[in-house]
């Protein structure tokens, strides 16, 4: 929960009156007063002005906010006056405008001339929200989700076995007892009368065993052959990774573009990992998960942050001076999907010319915590996709000639991949 | 992947005795007892260790491992930090360079990949006419060279560049006698630097020294134009084409005159160049004139003179002949006619220049500039270091202790040197001499520019960062002259205040077109040069005449660390890995340098598995240095004359297996590479081993492989006789076999899509064999050594086959096998066919390049059991190499003899340590062509990945291909026009048309494969004038 200092219905009138108040007359009354603004509007105007370079409890481009006013000692004008224009006050000459300005290594904020002073109250109000509890993730959590739930089961389970074993227990009894109260009785039991084991019969029978056998056989056979089929099949393969990446929040919630990052599939036959630099294209004002995002990796037993921490270290950001060090550390991800390399695939030809959505073959990225190899990346798998895809043409000229004249041959209105010549040995192997 | 588990070898060592870790310390600490446990039956039985148990243990380690090795290995992927912009993984990119070893002058582009240079190209955008050869093209390799100086050394030390420059600068300050020996950099930025050089240190002067050197053609020009250069040639202007002794196809004056030449040789409009060659050693320019006169070197300068006026006696008659006629076809063509000359004097170098003063030909307004030594000052040079006159000596690019004939001189004039600087790209024999080492990059490392005709600057630029540390030579006399100016910045100076208004652009396009840095020609030349010609005196008669040449792919053996250009056949001789004594058949008679022709019985001339052997021969010169080198017969080879190659016999920062052949450069008296009184004989009994591609000589009159005809008859007669379609009978009806009616496939439809096709031309070809190498680079070639190129197992995808005919000329071989008749007897075949096996005395040449025919009914597709080769509807052949499994059917069943087999793995195997066996020469290899394992058969792909990439990118941008963007390694490393590819189904396509014309043939037609290669005969221009 946010919390917000002073915050109750005597200011909320308060404000209410302000606001009043400034819609009739701003000139004489205008005041900014982070007591009188509204917090919550506050952060909605903060994440689209301020946030680019302000963090509220870390520095980034520009100074932390939190206590920004109390630093000031409530000097609303002044603050009102840095934010609307504060290169305008340093050229002034105003010497508190001048020491925050050196003080904050002489970079130029921009000027929000267009702030109300009831917005700018908003935004001082914000800047003064607590900082929330952090989300504190227990790593040694296996990262298996549902734990809790887990755990239940297994007892309810336990608690079956038992009664179960208990009924057995309590049956065996019951029919000693009864047995004991038969020759007490002496009441004949009625016995089965013993006949040829099933098992003699069987092996007697030499169709059946002839039939038998060669079912086994068929059978071993089929599984060998699956089993052998597999070998080096590795679908499902999701190796552990040197830094925590989580697809699910990229590409999934915060809806990034797959090619934002593997740029290079647009043109090479390489999707490409993105080179560190793209990903403090964002991070670099990203240190910090949302809290909820945070809570959610408590699911998979992640802390995001240190994750991104990693990136830093990896990148050589320094996130104290906002600078780069200089001193970077390649990342070693661990490849996923490997195919052999007597096998040629162009990921351009599929995204670019037959535009392909990705998840074709690499799944439901986009809900993937830790990526994993969604397709069987075999020979077969290829080809069944190049029989049953019908080869984009539409508005490229390359394809007109050839198609035309192919499909009139084929008596199809449209190609497969396949009819094409997609399927001939030499445009993957050599 | 389970690193934690322990794996033995034995129960020894699992248990840790004393044995097993005496072993692992040292695997022979003494004769290990074994017949002593052995022997000894009690202790045997006494053992713990039965030996049933060791089988188990030995089982379940092996099931162990085999179990282990089930989990595939973990990959990893490392991505850049900062991902430089102008790099996608995955996409090449190209520069433009300029190649200026001091041997090769080129401009060319290079293809990387992530950063590494892995292929030549030619730039397009050069026109001085200098493509990429062979050697250029495999110059990319020479970086990746692990032989390569790592960094400075002084006294062979390791040192910083602070305490050579510290060395060299105290040694310039104090005044000493300076000498600057460089290569010819023929670069205006470095002349500039080096004048600014001689002008800081008063006695400091530059000489320059080409291995092998123009030294008569300069000095003839230098006297005739006030310049030292060379005149520059357009052979697609001439009509008439006379040379003497010069190999113009070849290295003469710098090579690089095959692209015009072969211009002129394609018949248009019934009119084609002809070309008549007096020569000595049988080269690539004899081999395609279209008259050809064994000259001896003595006799050269005679018959020069002869064309420019003078007489003709003392000549031999059937030369008197030829020069006569040449003369006269020399007089009809006018303007239009040239004569060119390799003969190693200045007054014939002089006559042909003024015969030349008319010729369109000619260019000696814009001449080369790609050698300038003048080899006085090198004679100088050397008994001025021997005489203690100099003191600092600097080397730049240059080898003198390894190619100056007196070397030996040199060296002890070196030790007398106090400060000597070696800045070359290896610890080569002069390196390893002198005091300092201050190792240079490769030129794909380097800054420059190269001024290789006048008036056409070209830009060298770096296209990967230096691999060693290393320091240009002009970087390092910048530091030398306390100027810490970097030489790119000096350079971008100088270009600029040349005129060049953008740097960028230059440096893009590899050339700009600027007379800023003509050399001025001076009025008054230099006196010394006319008064001081009695140094090249005519070559003397009496004893045999050497020849000294430079192999096509050798060159003066500066890439001799290269396995492309080590197993690159010669053109002529086949062979690959040496250098020997070519030498004519009668003269190899007498001097018992002769082995008769294997028959079933001998096996002299050849071993058992067909590999040829040769004797030994002692050559010593006149001046009494001598050295032994195994003899080959060449047909063509001038009676009483011997060739020799240059560039082979260097040893020093040379991996072992590319130590070849013999030094041929201490038998270059005076710099001259004609020597007269040159005494040959049999050295020992021993037998050399040649390492051949090509072991039959002739064509045995089977015109189905090598069509040829006359100017005469190609221009009056129809197509159908010079150039006719076999027949076949069926039923009693002749058909020709492109007809369907005789064809035991089925056809299927190409007329959909592209369909490709390559055109050779063997009248442009010059065999020069840049394809070759273009073609090891593309396709990731390996590299097989000589001992199995010996045994026939090279794996060149692309071989250029050389025909001699068994009569003078190709036509008379053919009437001869017509006109067999019976077995036995004069005419008989089975005497004839015998004696067509030998090449004439002097025979014509032919060159035919051959790759995979890529057949649409191939025959290798119908007998591979596992479907491992397929074809297309493209046209290609395709070769599937994970589906192989070696039966080697393919190959046996191909009419072309173009599959080749992997005997063994040659990449990461110690067994062949070339450049696939380390990491640095693995750089090269091409990412988008699988590298072969053992066992499986490889072919030409018909570049399929670069026909891929074209298609890709027309359909990414959405376009239709144009003529002229398909292409495959050889036919972009044709300079000459001979190859062209491109789509048949694209009629208005050069290649289509090609396909019509009327030279066209299939290679072996008669066997039906319908080949989507084709050939255009040769046609000779034999009127007489």
């Amino acid at each position: 929960m946010i919390q917000v200092k002073r915050r109750n219905s005597f200011y909320r009138i308060i404000t209410l009156c302000a606001a009043f108040l400034l819609t009739f007359s701003t000139s004489i009354f205008a005041q900014v007063d982070a007591a009188a603004g509204d917090a919550a509007a506050g952060e909605a105007l903060f994440k689209a002005n301020c946030a680019a370079c302000h963090k509220l409890y870390k520095p980034a481009t520009g100074p932390a906010l939190y206590g920004v006013v109390e630093k000031y000692d409530e000097d609303y004008e002044w603050l009102a006056k840095w934010i609307r224009n504060s290169q305008e006050l340093i050229a002034a000459g105003d010497s508190r405008a001048v020491a925050t300005w050196e003080e904050n290594g002489k970079k130029i904020m921009n000027s929000f001339e267009g702030l109300s002073d009831a917005d700018i109250s908003n935004i001082l109000a914000y800047t003064q929200t607590e900082k929330p509890e952090p989300v504190v993730v227990d790593a040694a959590q296996d990262g298996q989700g549902g734990g809790g739930a887990g755990v239940s089961n297994n007892v309810i389970l336990g608690i079956l076995a038992v009664v179960f074993l208990l009924l057995v227990a309590i049956l065996f009894l019951v029919n000693n007892t009864l047995k004991r109260f038969a020759q007490a009785q002496n009441i004949e039991l009625h016995q089965e009368p013993k006949g040829r084991p099933i098992w003699k019969a069987f092996v007697e029978n030499q169709f059946l065993v002839l039939v038998t056998v060669i079912l086994l056989m068929l059978g071993g056979a089929y599984f060998a052959y699956g089993a052998m089929m597999s070998v080096d099949v590795n679908q499902g393969y999701a190796p552990i990774q040197p830094i925590h990446y989580s697809h699910r929040i990229h590409a999934g919630s915060n809806e990034i573009e797959c090619k934002y990052c593997h740029s290079s599939a647009r043109v090479s036959k390489h999707s490409g990992i993105p080179s560190l630099n793209i990903c403090m294209n964002c991070h670099k004002s990203i240190a910090e998960v949302a809290p909820e995002v945070q809570a959610e990796g408590v699911e998979y037993g992640v802390d995001y942050n240190k994750e991104i921490q990693k990136l830093y270290a990896a990148v050589g950001w320094d996130e104290a001076t906002q600078s780069y060090t200089g001193e970077t550390s390649p990342v070693e991800w661990v490849r996923i999907h490997n195919l052999p390399d007597f096998a040629y695939f162009n990921h351009s030809q599929h995204v670019s010319v037959a535009e392909i959505e990705c998840q074709k073959c690499h799944g439901p990225v986009e809900e993937m915590e830790i990526m994993y190899q969604h397709a069987p990346l075999t020979m077969g798998w290829c080809i069944n996709c190049h029989r049953e895809t019908n080869v984009k043409i539409q508005g490229n000229p390359y394809y007109e000639k050839i198609h035309a004249e192919l499909s009139k041959k084929y008596g199809v209105e449209q190609l497969t991949a396949a009819q094409m010549g997609g399927l001939e040995c030499g445009k993957c192997h050599y | 992947m389970s690193s934690n588990k322990k794996y033995w070898k034995s129960v020894d060592e699992l248990e840790g005795t004393p044995l097993s870790q005496t072993l692992s310390q040292n695997e022979f600490v003494e004769e290990i007892p074994t017949d002593e446990f052995l022997g000894d039956k009690t202790s045997l039985e006494a053992s713990q260790t039965s030996r049933r148990d060791f089988l188990k243990y030995v089982g379940f380690s092996t099931a162990a491992a085999s179990l282990a090795a089930c989990e595939g290995p973990v990959k990893k992927s490392i991505p850049y930090v900062v991902q430089p912009e102008q790099i996608v993984p995955g996409v090449a990119d190209y520069y433009a360079t300029t190649m200026a070893d001091g041997f090769d002058f080129a401009s060319v582009l290079v293809k990387t990949r992530e950063g590494r240079p892995i292929k030549i190209e030619n730039n397009d955008m050069a026109k001085a006419g200098y493509g990429a050869n062979a050697r250029v093209q495999a110059s990319v390799l020479s970086m990746y060279d692990t032989k390569r100086a790592q960094g400075p050394t002084a006294g062979g030390a390791p040192v910083a560049w602070s305490d050579i420059d510290a060395g060299v600068t105290a040694a310039l300050n104090s005044g000493k006698r300076t000498v600057l020996l460089t290569q010819t950099f023929a670069s205006p930025t470095t002349d500039k630097l080096v004048e600014e050089f001689t002008a800081k240190f008063p006695n400091a002067s530059h000489v320059t020294y080409d291995a092998v050197g123009e030294y008569a053609a300069l000095d003839a020009f230098e006297a005739k134009y006030g310049m030292r250069a060379m005149a520059d040639y357009d052979f697609s202007k001439a009509e008439v084409i006379v040379s003497v002794g010069a190999d113009f196809l070849g290295d003469w004056q710098g090579g690089g005159y095959d692209t015009g030449y072969s211009k002129g040789r394609i018949p248009t409009k019934g009119k084609m160049s002809k070309h008549i060659q007096f020569e000595a050693n049988m080269t690539l320019s004899g081999a395609k004139a279209d008259k050809r006169v064994p000259t001896k070197p003595s006799d050269q300068a005679k018959v020069v003179a002869a064309l420019a006026g003078g007489s003709t006696s003392g000549l031999p008659d059937n030369v008197k002949a030829a020069v006569a006629m040449a003369k006269q076809a020399l007089a009809k063509a006018g303007s239009k006619g040239v004569v060119v000359t390799g003969v190693q004097d200045m007054q014939s170098q002089l006559s042909v220049l003024n015969m030349n003063a008319n010729s369109v030909v000619m260019d000696a307004e814009a001449p080369r500039l790609t050698r300038s030594a003048d080899a006085r000052k090198l004679m100088q040079l050397v008994s001025d270091m021997n005489a203690g006159r100099v003191d600092v000596l600097i080397m730049a690019g240059v080898n003198p202790v390894y190619s100056m004939p007196n070397a030996a001189q040199f060296a002890a004039g070196l030790e007398k040197v106090e400060v000597s600087v070696a800045c070359s790209m290896k610890v080569d024999e002069t390196a390893e001499k002198t005091t300092h080492v201050a190792p240079t990059p490769h030129y794909l490392e380097a800054w420059g520019d190269v001024q290789i005709k006048q008036g056409e600057v070209s830009l060298m630029q770096p296209t990967i960062r230096p691999l060693f540390d290393t320091r240009q030579f002009q970087d390092s006399l910048l530091a030398w002259m306390g100027n810490d100016q970097s030489y790119y910045d000096y350079l971008k100076t100088t270009m600029r205040d040349a005129g060049v208004t953008s740097f960028n652009k230059a440096v893009q396009d590899g050339v700009v077109m600027t007379s800023a840095f003509a050399k001025a020609a001076t009025t008054s030349s230099d006196t010394s040069i006319s008064a001081d010609a009695g140094m090249t005196t005519a070559v003397q008669g009496g004893g045999f005449e050497l020849t000294l040449y430079t192999k096509i792919s050798m060159g003066d053996g500066s890439q001799a660390n290269n396995p492309w250009l080590q197993e690159m056949p010669d053109p002529i001789t086949r062979a690959t890995w040496d250098n020997y004594l070519t030498m004519s058949e009668a003269d190899a008679k007498d001097l018992g340098l002769w082995f008769d022709r294997s028959t079933f019985f001998t096996e002299a001339r050849h071993d058992a598995n067909g590999g040829l052997n040769g004797h030994y021969a002692k050559v010593t010169n006149a001046n009494g240095d001598t050295v032994i080198v195994p003899v080959m017969v060449q047909p063509g080879q001038a009676r009483g004359t011997v060739g020799l190659a240059l560039g082979y016999g260097k040893t020093a920062a040379l991996q072992e297996e590319m130590q070849t052949g013999v030094n041929a450069f201490p038998l270059m008296q005076n710099f001259m590479t004609t020597q007269g009184g040159v005494s040959v004989e049999k050295a020992n009994s021993d037998v050399h081993e040649f390492a051949l591609v090509q072991l039959h000589n002739t064509l045995m009159g089977r015109g189905d492989i090598v069509r040829e005809t006359t100017l005469e008859v190609f221009n009056t007669r129809d197509k159908h006789v010079w150039n006719p379609v076999p027949e076949v009978t069926k039923n009693h009806i002749e058909y020709e076999v492109t007809s369907p009616e005789v064809d035991l496939w089925d056809s299927f439809d190409r007329s959909i899509g592209h369909h490709f096709n390559l055109s050779i031309d063997m009248n442009a070809c010059t065999g020069c064999g840049a394809c070759v190498i273009a073609c090891h680079s593309e396709n990731n070639i390996p590299v097989v050594g000589k001992s199995e190129v010996r045994r026939s197992r090279d794996m060149h995808w692309l071989r250029i086959d050389r025909y001699y005919s068994s009569e003078d000329t190709f036509e008379l071989d053919d009437t001869k096998k017509n006109d067999f008749s019976g077995l036995s007897g004069d005419n008989g075949s089975l005497g004839g066919f015998g004696e067509m096996e030998d090449p004439a005395e002097n025979p014509q040449v032919a060159f035919q390049p051959v790759m995979c025919q890529h057949c649409n009914h191939a025959p290798c597709e119908t007998v591979c059991p596992v479907a491992a080769t397929s074809h297309s509807r493209q046209g290609q052949n395709h070769m599937a190499y994970n589906r192989c499994v070696g039966t080697r059917y393919c190959a046996n069943n191909c009419p072309y003899k173009v599959r080749r087999f992997n005997w063994f793995l040659y990449n990461g195997n110690d067994e062949f340590d070339y450049h696939m066996n380390n990491d640095l020469g693995r750089m090269v290899l091409n990412p988008d062509v699988t590298v072969r394992s053992r066992g499986v058969i490889e072919k030409c792909s018909m570049c399929i990945q670069m026909t891929q990439k074209t298609i890709l990118d027309a359909k990414r941008e959405g376009r239709v291909i144009k003529d002229g963007e398909f292409a495959t390694a050889c036919s972009n490393a044709c300079t000459n026009g001979a190859m062209v590819f491109g789509d048949v189904n694209d009629k208005d396509s050069e290649v289509a048309k090609l396909a019509e014309n009327d030279r066209m043939y299939h290679l072996l037609e008669s066997v039906g494969t319908k080949p989507n290669v084709f050939y255009h005969a040769i046609v000779r221009n034999t009127q007489d004038a």
